[in-house]
């Protein structure tokens, strides 16, 4: 005699199976996603550091990163900022950082007055939609900063091999 | 094994800004993937990019995973005299590429 399997106890068998073999659910791997995904806390902490907790102030400084993302694994990013770059007044480190990537530092660069002026390119990866900060420090001891929020569309850092 | 390539104007006039890009190759493999099987893959990644204008470091960078494939920077220095720009990347598993430019300054 054929035994007959409804719809609803076929799925609740497969769920069992798919459980017992250690195969990842829905809610795991949204766990795992998230412990990828950096805060705006951890960025904070990350400028702090860079910084040695002195006071930032917005202005100076202009990051570009396109608006909407494609792929988050290479995203043309430049940051200009305004000043002289004489031996008295210049830039002496640039340093990007990330609010949601799982690592907060971007890049940190340094420069001097042969720069000529201070404009850097790279190409960085990043992980969620997200709001990028740059921030410059003066050779006068003062930090200046500028953000630039973006769309990802495909995360970089997550994929499987 | 790796390459290195470099952009730099082979003429200026004094007091100049020329730009300078740079490119290496490199996968810089993050440490947050995994295979197919699950097991960790260890990162390898660029750390450390320096550029040199005869002998005295006019750029430096400090990488971190959030850099992608082929490290690209892309800068600019006076053009103060004629010489040589050197360019140094030192990563991850003694991962260690140098390159030079000559650049004649009138």
């Amino acid at each position: 005699m054929i035994r007959k399997t409804t719809r609803r106890k076929f799925l609740a068998e497969a769920a069992l199976l798919a459980a017992a073999a250690g195969l990842p659910s829905g809610a795991s791997a949204q766990a795992t996603s998230n412990l990828l995904r950096g805060t705006e806390k951890d960025m904070l902490a990350a400028i702090t550091r860079f910084t040695g907790a002195k006071a930032v102030t917005k202005g100076r400084v202009r990051l570009d990163v396109p608006p909407l993302v494609d792929n988050g694994n290479t995203v043309a990013i430049s940051v200009a900022v305004e000043s002289p770059m004489s031996e008295t007044d210049h830039v002496k480190a640039v340093g990007i950082f990330s609010e949601r990537n799982p690592e907060p530092v971007i890049l940190v660069c340094k420069l001097g007055p042969r720069a000529g002026h201070a404009n850097v390119a790279t190409r960085v990866r990043l992980a969620d939609t997200q709001t990028l900060v740059a921030v410059a420090q003066m050779s006068d001891g003062t930090f200046w900063s500028g953000s630039a929020p973006t769309v990802v569309t495909i995360a970089s850092c997550l994929e499987d091999i | 094994m790796a390459n290195a390539l470099v952009t730099v104007p082979s003429t200026a006039r004094r007091g100049e800004i020329i730009e300078i890009k740079t490119l290496v190759s490199h996968n810089m493999e993050t440490g947050y993937r995994r295979t197919d099987r699950g097991a960790s893959i260890p990162r390898d990644i660029v750390r450390l990019f320096v550029c040199t204008y005869n002998g005295v470091e006019i750029f430096s960078a400090e990488l971190h995973p959030a850099i992608s494939a082929n490290p690209y920077f892309a800068f600019s220095t006076v053009a103060t005299e004629s010489g040589t720009i050197e360019f140094q990347w030192k990563g991850d598993n003694g991962f260690a590429v140098s390159s030079s430019a000559r650049i004649t300054v009138t």
